[in-house]
């Protein structure tokens, strides 16, 4: 594919609080407001920074499974909900497992480039916490194909890249993946620590890196991870404008106060087939070369990579899938502390799946207003610096087993 | 017999109850679970769940749903194994709702006690009267021709005493849970004196089983658990009575409840602890155990003035607490009953002078809840008991002296041989009562 034939712009991100287990407001006892709060508060202030509802032509929003966490679809109804100026306009609702907001973004962009739209109003959320974990492992598991569900384990994505994990560790030792994934833990509790919204922005354990070599409890959950190896269940919302030079002008917001998309790149593997190596993330590899071929840049010049750590031993998977690292490698990429927030290329910036939160439907935008943040000078405690020769920014949002890929290369605007 | 086949039919006695609807769920489970294993599909296993009253029972049912649904929940790994051959089972969900109603089929809530006539083994926990312990008992062993064995639960009552008493031949045994039984690790096993060894080694194999702690203690009343415990409590309300010389009635019973809980670091004050068990309980365990002790007077007025006025403490059926000595909202103690007024006295209302008057708690000192869990748990308790020793308040004072008391309680049921070993007291207030230490320590030396 070639270069993109018409500007795109991202701006007016907004995160809500991933809640969930870590948050002190958290009471799973107690009752929590529904996905109408969240979709709500997150749509309500992305309009809020370009001007209000009448300047947005398309909306579009991305979720996972709220027919099943909430009993409830026919979502791009909300729209109208968050702002009565929504009402009659068009609202599409996307599904693509954990890769939901992810694909609310290529719609959006879609939208853009095919001149339907100029300012695209994209919302993603999840509100999971509706069900126990046990529950909501079933609900997830949607995300692999039903036919391998009786065969999986309870706990059936944790399964699936535990199975993963001990593939890796046989491949390639045990003993470094595990200190690596405990590593990756550490440097997303970390990040969250200096973000507001993150989900472990209360996490004030001291030795981050003993507690994620914990062993696993295969008895009770998988056998090559720990609940600290695992992203949350997350209740929460993120909201983008996608906007077109027009469309900036139309909102008023200058070109510097966003980021321009220079690259992206949707792709899918086939549900029903095992991955072709089990210790790689091909899915992974393929959308991110696409995206940079698009962008015209090499991994070099990129500042800053959101990437979808579901599992610890995701990440170290992916940092191998980018390119950072040979296979077999990426432990060592990360314990030389090339990932952490003041490395050679900064990983997950406000935590991540795993410090930040992961509700399911939410996490490809949260990705962008991340990224958003951090070119444009916006993530506060969480800002990293970002070099003038290596300017660029890389999102990888990941929908089940490698098998929904959405890859976004970024530069400020 | 084999362990598998003693649990074919079994019944539990007072199985609406507080304990009887914790031991109905674990066996339930643990009946279930036999059940499930593919060498046992042709067998029927039924446990009848004996109580008076059909509402109880048709609560109890509710209970057992929740709280298997609970145990399911945790298990769902394994449970996804053992239903592995079911195709039409997929979802964890399905997987769970199969598990609740394979043990739930199990069970028969009947209201006649001819249903126990074919069991081979009864579990009693019925209330704490011995003449009808022994009436049930000796009704059903007549009738029942398969020479069933009895696990009485009873907390006081002597078993060789309900032996004799209902001619059981030694077919009876001492197997006393902790409240809650589904959460409480101990159990106290008591043998009488003719106890079949067969009934001891399957005791201790469903222990095993159900993954309790066993503690052996020998047949004398109230065994190590209440032996402990009254005499605590008597303790307790001693120092009350002592107190009321320089202080009002509540401020006495607040000082004594905190002495025993932040202070002594122990899960709950011991006014607290006697409203949990029921004033009447505690009554009535006194009452059985008093005849069978030559040396002292397990007998509170205290108590029996309490209970004629209505002040009972126990639990209500969903599980919250009854206001007994103390008055509770949301669990949390705010009130002490003042006799004379017949009314809850806000413990707000002097609290701060009596907090003040007691003395501040050692710098070192954790909460029960930090010091559980903890890892260096000795050595800590170690540091700040010291600390309390050099203090000189009023607290610290107070508090040395019950720590002491509870020492030679517990001294004196090894000496009286109700207890085997020192270790096996501590046991039992470690588990049973969730003590952070046991009592017999050098803390307080």
């Amino acid at each position: 594919m070639k270069k993109l034939r018409r500007k795109v712009y991202m701006v007016a991100g907004y995160n809500t609080i991933s809640m969930g287990t870590g948050r002190k407001e958290f009471n799973p006892k107690k009752p929590r407001p529904g996905l109408e709060h969240y979709i709500k508060e997150a749509g309500q202030a992305t309009l809020k920074k370009i001007g209000g509802a009448q300047n947005v032509d398309d909306c579009v929003i991305g979720n996972f499974m709220a027919s099943r966490f909430n009993k409830q679809a026919n979502l791009g109804a909300f729209f109208p909900m968050i702002d009565e100026g929504l009402r009659y306009k068009p609202g599409i609702a996307v599904e693509g497992a954990c890769a939901s907001g992810g694909l609310a973004l290529m719609a959006g962009i879609k939208s853009i480039l095919a001149e339907t739209a100029d300012v695209v109003l994209a919302v993603g959320f999840e509100v999971q916490n509706t069900v126990k974990a046990i529950y909501g492992a079933d609900i997830l598991a949607g995300a692999g194909w039903f036919m391998e569900r009786k065969s999986g384990h309870a706990y059936f994505f944790p399964g699936k890249f535990s199975d993963r994990a001990g593939a890796y560790f046989e491949k390639y030792g045990r003993e470094r993946t595990r200190k690596a994934m405990a590593r990756w833990y550490r440097n997303a509790v970390e990040n969250a620590r200096l973000c507001p919204t993150a989900q472990e922005y209360n996490n004030t354990v001291k030795d981050l890196e003993a507690q994620g070599m914990m062993e696993p409890t295969p008895n009770s959950f998988v056998d090559h991870l720990n609940v600290f190896d695992c992203s949350k269940v997350s209740d929460g919302a993120s909201a983008i404008a996608i906007v077109s030079e027009e469309g900036l002008k139309k909102i008023g917001i200058p070109s510097n106060e966003t980021v321009e998309i220079m690259g992206f790149t949707h792709i899918q593997d086939d549900i029903t087939k095992q991955p072709p190596e089990i210790t790689a993330l091909k899915t992974t590899n393929l959308a991110v070369k696409y995206a940079l071929e698009i962008a015209g840049i090499s991994i070099n010049e990129l500042a800053t990579v959101e990437t979808h750590d579901c599992f610890t031993i995701a990440g170290v998977m992916a940092t191998e899938a980018i390119g950072f690292a040979k296979p077999g490698e990426g432990p060592d990429f990360i314990l030389a502390g090339n990932t952490a927030r003041d490395g050679k290329i900064p990983f997950n910036t406000t935590g991540g799946l795993i410090g930040w939160g992961h509700p399911t439907g939410a996490t490809g935008v949260h990705q962008a207003v991340t990224v958003w943040e951090q070119l444009t000078g916006n993530a506060g405690a969480a800002q990293i610096q970002i070099p003038k020769d290596r300017s660029y920014a890389l999102s990888v949002n990941m929908g089940g087993d490698d098998k929904t890929l959405v890859s976004i290369v970024y530069h400020r605007g | 017999m084999t362990y598998t086949e003693r649990l074919e039919n079994v019944s539990v006695l007072g199985a609406a109850g507080k304990m009887g609807s914790g031991i109905l769920l674990l066996t339930a489970i643990e009946m279930a679970d036999l059940s499930l294993k593919p060498e046992n599909k042709d067998r029927l296993f039924v446990l009848n769940a004996v109580d008076i009253s059909h509402k109880a029972l048709g609560e109890l049912m509710q209970f057992l749903k929740t709280q298997v649904r609970k145990i399911a929940e945790k298990k769902t790994v394994q449970l996804r194994k053992i239903y592995q051959e079911r195709e039409d089972l997929i979802e964890n969900e399905e997987i769970i709702d199969q598990y609740i109603f394979d043990v739930l089929n199990i069970v028969r809530p009947v209201t006649v006690l001819e249903a126990t006539y074919e069991s081979t083994l009864i579990f009693e926990a019925i209330i704490e009267n011995p003449a009808l312990k022994v009436k049930i008992l000796t009704q059903i062993d007549r009738n029942n021709k398969k020479s069933p064995w009895f696990f009485t639960n009873t907390s006081s009552i002597p078993i060789h005493q309900l032996d004799e008493s209902a001619e059981l031949g030694g077919r009876i045994i001492g197997y006393h849970f902790y409240n809650p039984p589904a959460v409480q690790k101990l159990v106290e096993l008591i043998q009488a004196k003719n106890t079949l060894p067969e009934i001891v080694e399957f005791a201790n194999a469903l222990a095993k089983n159900l993954r309790k702690k066993i503690v052996p203690s020998n047949d004398f009343a109230g065994f190590i658990g209440n032996g402990h415990f009254m005499r605590d409590a008597l303790y307790g309300i001693s120092e009350v009575q002592r107190l009321v010389n320089e202080m009002s009635f509540v401020e006495a019973v607040y000082t004594v409840n905190r002495i025993s809980q932040d202070f002594l670091i122990r899960p709950m004050g011991i006014f607290q602890l006697i409203d949990y068990v029921g004033l009447d309980v505690c009554q009535y365990i006194m009452s059985v155990m008093n005849p069978h002790v030559q040396d002292e007077d397990l007998h509170s007025d205290l108590l029996d003035s309490f209970i004629k006025m209505g002040v009972k403490g126990g639990q209500y059926a969903d599980g919250s607490q009854k206001d007994g000595f103390l008055k509770y909202e949301k669990g949390r103690p705010v009130g002490i009953y003042d006799a004379d007024k017949k009314s809850y006295i806000p413990i707000t209302e002097f609290q701060a002078n009596i907090d003040e008057k007691l003395g501040p708690l050692p710098k070192s000192a954790l909460s029960w809840k930090a010091i559980i869990g903890s890892s260096e748990k000795e050595e800590q308790l170690k540091v700040i008991f010291t600390e309390l020793k050099t203090m000189k308040t009023v607290g610290s004072e107070l508090a040395i002296r019950y720590g002491i008391r509870s020492k030679q309680i517990a001294e004196k049921l090894v000496s009286d041989n109700v207890a085997k070993t020192g270790e096996d007291v501590n046991t039992v207030l470690l588990t049973g009562f969730y003590h952070a230490y046991g009592p017999i320590n050098a803390y307080f030396d």
